[in-house]
């Protein structure tokens, strides 16, 4: 499988980390217990495309919001994954 | 000896260039350009093995990588390789090759036996009778199965040849050499496209060097010099040749095998065995031509029968005679080729026997013409032994018998596109009733099949299905350029009648390689076993070396007809690759023994190395572990030897191996804030202050010193271990939670050498080291002190006073271009302290006799509180694991909890893993309350110590409890107490 990484170029499988679906994002400091354990604890399974966080460790260090076809390993979209993993940005 | 079967003239073969060989010990020649089957066959040699159940006698049944019989050992000791093909072995001088599965020769072979027994090796044999009892499997069924069958012997000693791994990138990727793949080539090279053509063979070309034919009013062979002269005046288009294309990847990645010098004796100094390549490939033409398909019939596994194409192949390319008299069977109008080729090299055709009701008035003719009589029936029988086929029994049309004597059989019962590659992504190929085979429908993205890897068996269909396909690839990888004239030659008929099975009495096998027979077949459809899938496992089809590739299709065509379903409605099993097996040693490429993975070295390695420290393996690092001195006589000597010398004197330890984060930006502090539990926005520049981090869950990650040296600026320290995924856990939460802090972190841990100096005499030593305007007293660097200080002689270093062995302690932190020097000056400067370099064995018994936890306790499952810790956490801020952490779980009372242990017998030795057991009960796993995690001789208590998780431990200090080591067979009684062993007020450290 091949990434394109959008600041180093297309690389190798290699270069990266995968961590899971990027989807769940980290409550704000005032939510609920149950929240977080959603949080912590709850994936989607997709068989189909799904955006998940790969680590470009192997290149410039991004983190990465990766939409993949888990059949078909297709990658559709590339981007940082900047503050994706946030409920809420704080100011 | 003299090569009896060669023929006087033709082939591609260097007649010059003579080649000695021996095959089962006995000496032949050869000549250069054979393979090791062609020169067998040169040299009349019909019997090549032993088959794997029934130890039949086989001979070479193809003359290419899908060989199922003539599977030999090559060369011997170390680089002696089982299962070899005969068909794709090339021939060198010296070569030594033995056959297999037979004992104790190929001509008589006692295992031969098994053949009286053959009604009851039948399919599912081992899983009815092996039944009972039970405990005999292991012992004595399979030990036994194991020794009569199975195909060659592995060499048990490391193989002595390096293997190489590459990349290469390329616009048109081509599987194969033949008409196609040439023409694709020429297409696509002519386009300006980066060409990279794979041939499995060492010799371009495909079927045009056994068939021939006429391309642009050329012979096919002129036509194939031309064309490779051409591509190789292509600077972009490179031709691989003894490379196979095995498998199609993600994203247009495809895996090669090059064998570059399996053709030699050994590879030249310096030079690889095989390379593993990695292509990645905009496009993919699969030109990999098809397969030869056999009839089956009872005894179809003679030596001397042999499918038609490799006939052909043995006499034009090889000039090689697989017998003088040969009849042939076919179901199809290329068969007849090899009529032509017999007759053409002054060899006998005894007959044709052809399955279809008519023979053209051409072929007519060309029978009269040879003196040969055209039978119109099937093979029912071959009588033959090891010596070969003597006499053909054929059932005509209509019900009559015939015999025909002949010393050769060639088989045609049409051909098997090559649908490997396009299928290896799950795909299914679909049946083409016309010609009565399985072409691909649909390929992984980027990759189309061309010529008779697509069903398109003509030589002018060939050639205009590659270069048509050839300069589609090019285009779509965005080259524009001409294409020029596309090669032309006539398309021949393809008119062929199925026919699968020919039954009657005697063994027709369906797979050779794995002795599977027609009878087989009936047999698992009749216990249900009719799912291609089951067909596979059950009777083993298609499982070998070989993975079937003369015998998928036609299992599956007989199981449709017993089952009475279509052949597409049987289907395919799924393809999967590699398409050829591929050594293992060529995926590890020159990943082993010591380059097994990267090895990283300390900044002071090779001055300890010097010292003649001992080291371990730390993950990828290399650590000195002790320092032995004459005289000592185990590690435990040496390693109290250097713990007493800290804790009365001084000592260093190089400890670089911790991970170091730069941490910089006006929100540093905000930013450990979170990822920490503790506060260090509050943390004074100058200090430094122990950080503990938790995981998302509530469980502790890591843990660490990390030091405030400037506003904006701090230095973070993580464990050796977990350096690399901290790091990456930083930027998860730095990028992906928290882009709102503006804070960058910097991975500096290759970059500052530090180490640990300590012991009551430390600022003794530092005094010789550090620049005297610099204060190191308890007032002008106080414990928990870090700063940059300058040295003796101008240099700038870092300054930590941190202490893990609890000693009045500093760290100092230099570039690591200047580690080893420090090292070096510790030791100048230190020799009148007697200054003691230590390893990690002593800075782990110093930190248990301190109680600080490291690695074993921070395993993945304990929370702070777990490891005395919890009062660390902040209640007034947010950070990761906050929430998680006060699960009821994660804070309930009766948690295992790090406690110390003694020996109730302080002469005893303790060890890692026992369990703890309340004292007077038997051990259980009702009754498991912990475990020993750290251990080891504590010289300034002088006897042994340890840490333990221990449920409710800090409640029980005083309670005497059991130690269960079951896998060592120990059993004793420890007494729980703090764990801090040596100094529990701290005083040294802060002195």
């Amino acid at each position: 499988m091949r990434i394109v990484c959008p600041f180093c170029g297309e690389r190798e499988l290699g270069e990266f980390t995968y961590l899971g679906d990027a989807k769940p994002q980290r409550p704000t400091a005032d939510a609920s217990e149950d929240a977080v354990y959603d949080y912590v604890y709850l994936r989607d399974n997709v068989a189909g495309v799904m955006s998940e966080n790969w680590y470009h460790g192997g290149g410039c260090r991004t983190w990465l919001k990766v939409t993949r076809n888990t059949l078909t390993h297709e990658i559709s979209a590339v981007e940082p994954a900047a503050g994706t993993g946030a409920r809420q940005v704080a100011k | 000896m003299s090569q009896s079967h060669r023929l006087t003239s033709g082939g591609t073969i260097d007649r010059s260039a003579s080649l000695n060989f021996r095959f089962d010990g006995k000496s032949f020649s050869g000549f250069k350009g054979d393979t090791l089957a062609s020169a067998l066959v040169a040299n009349g040699v019909k019997l090549v093995g032993r088959s794997f159940k029934y130890h039949r006698p086989r001979g070479i049944l193809t003359a290419g990588s899908e060989e199922p019989n003539a599977l030999v050992e090559l060369r011997s000791g170390a680089r002696r390789e089982p299962n070899t093909k005969a068909t794709t072995a090339e021939l060198y001088d010296g070569l030594e090759a033995a056959s297999q599965n037979r004992w104790p020769s190929l001509n008589f072979d006692v295992m031969s036996i098994n053949q009286l027994f053959a009604p009851i090796f039948v399919a599912g044999f081992y899983y009815k009778t092996f039944m009972w009892p039970a405990k005999f499997w292991e012992a004595i069924y399979e030990p036994a199965i194991r020794r009569a069958a199975g195909l060659g012997r592995a060499a048990n000693i490391a193989d002595p040849d390096h293997y190489d791994k590459a990349w290469a990138h390329c616009d048109v990727l081509i599987a194969g050499s033949g008409p196609a793949g040439l023409a694709a080539a020429l297409a696509a090279g002519r386009s300006g496209a980066r060409v990279i053509l794979c041939e499995e063979d060492f010799a371009p070309g495909g079927r045009l060097l056994a068939d021939g034919g006429t391309i642009d009013g050329l012979p096919a062979t002129e036509w194939l010099s031309r064309t490779l002269t051409e591509l190789a005046a292509m600077p972009d288009v490179r031709i691989m040749t003894r490379t196979t294309l095995f498998g199609v990847y993600d994203g247009g990645t495809y895996g090669a095998i090059e064998r570059v010098n399996d053709h030699v004796p050994s590879p030249p100094e310096h030079e690889v065995r095989q390379r593993l390549w990695r292509i990645v490939a905009k496009r993919c033409v699969v030109a990999a031509g098809a397969l030869e398909r056999p009839i089956v019939f009872a005894g179809n596994d003679t030596p001397g029968v042999m499918m038609a194409s490799a006939m052909r192949t043995y006499v034009t390319r090889y000039a090689a005679a697989p017998a003088r008299r040969i009849a042939l069977f076919t179901n199809n109008e290329d068969g007849w080729r090899t009529v032509e080729t017999v007759l053409g090299a002054g060899l006998q055709v005894a007959a044709v026997i052809d399955a279809r009701a008519e023979v053209s008035p051409a072929h007519r003719s060309l029978a009269s013409k040879g003196g040969f009589p055209v039978l119109h029936g099937a093979v029912s029988g071959v009588d033959g032994g090891k010596t070969g086929v003597r006499k053909i029994s054929v059932s005509l049309t209509g019900g009559a018998r015939a015999e025909v004597e002949a010393d050769g059989l060639a088989i045609s019962g049409g051909w098997n596109p090559t649908v490997g590659l396009t299928s290896y992504h799950r795909g299914r190929p679909k049946w083409r009733d016309d010609i009565a085979a399985f072409v691909p429908d649909g390929a992984p993205p980027g990759m189309m099949a061309a010529g008779a890897a697509n069903g398109a068996f003509g030589l002018g269909a060939c050639l205009r299905e590659g270069f048509e396909a050839g300069a589609a690839a090019a285009r779509d990888a965005g080259r524009s350029g001409s294409v020029g004239s596309m090669p032309v030659a006539d398309d021949e008929a393809f008119a062929l009648t199925s026919l699968w099975y020919v039954a009657d009495k005697g063994k027709a096998f369906v797979d050779q390689q794995h002795d599977v027979t027609a009878s087989d077949v009936e047999l698992a459809q009749r216990e249900g076993f009719q799912s291609v899938e089951h067909l596979k496992r059950y009777t083993t089809l298609g499982m070998a070396t070989d993975q079937g590739k003369t015998s998928n299709v036609t299992g599956l065509a007989m199981m449709a007809a017993v089952s009475g379903r279509s052949i597409p409605e049987t289907g395919t099993t799924i393809y999967r690759p590699p398409y050829v097996p591929v050594a293992i040693g060529a995926f590890a490429g020159h990943h082993r023994d010591e380059a097994f993975h990267a090895t990283r070295l300390t900044p002071s390695h090779h001055w300890a190395a010097e010292q003649g420290a001992v080291f371990v393996d730390t993950g990828l690092w290399k650590r000195a572990q002790w320092y032995p001195r004459a005289g000592e006589k185990d590690w435990l000597e040496s390693v109290t030897r250097e713990v007493r010398a800290v804790r009365g004197g001084v000592g260093f330890c190089d400890v670089s191996t911790l991970g170091k984060i730069d941490v910089h930006g006006p929100d540093a502090g905000a930013f450990l804030d979170r990822v920490y539990i503790n506060t260090f926005s509050n943390l004074a520049v100058g200090k430094a202050r122990y950080g503990l981090m938790l995981r998302e869950d509530g469980i502790v990650y890591d843990d660490g010193t990390t030091s405030r040296l400037a506003e904006d600026h701090y230095f973070l320290t993580t464990t050796t271990a977990k350096a690399g995924l901290v790091m990456q856990h930083l930027e998860f939460c730095r990028q992906v939670l928290f882009p709102e802090l503006d804070v960058q972190l910097t991975s500096v841990s290759d970059q500052w050498a530090q180490f640990s100096i300590a012991g009551p005499k430390t600022r003794d030593l530092l005094k010789e080291i550090v620049d005297p305007s610099e204060d190191l007293s308890n007032e002008g660097f106080p414990f928990m002190g870090a700063r940059a200080v300058k040295l003796r002689g101008g240099f700038t270093a870092r300054l930590f006073r941190i202490s893990f062995s609890g000693e009045m302690a500093f760290e100092i932190s230099v570039p690591a271009r200047h580690g080893e020097a420090m090292a070096r000056n510790l030791m100048i400067a230190g020799k009148p302290l007697g200054v003691t370099p230590y390893g990690t064995e002593a800075l782990g018994v110093m930190r248990i006799e301190k109680g600080h936890i490291a690695g074993p306790e921070l395993s993945g499952t304990t929370t702070a509180a777990d490891l005395g810790l919890g009062k660390m956490m902040s209640t007034k801020k947010d950070f990761i694991g906050r929430v998680m952490a006060g699960r009821e779980a994660l804070v309930a009372p009766d948690r295992q909890v790090v406690v110390g242990i003694k020996p109730t017998d302080t002469s005893r030795r303790l060890r890692s893993g026992a369990h703890i057991i309340p004292k007077g009960e038997i051990p259980g796993p009702d009754n498991d309350q912990g475990y020993v995690t750290s251990v080891c001789f504590s010289p300034m208590l002088e006897q042994w110590i340890g840490l333990a998780l221990v449920e409710r431990g800090r409640e029980r200090i005083g309670e005497i409890v059991h130690a269960h080591d079951p896998i060592r067979g120990e059993d004793y009684d420890v007494e729980l107490c703090n764990p801090v062993f040596y100094d529990p007020d701290g005083g040294r450290q802060r002195g």
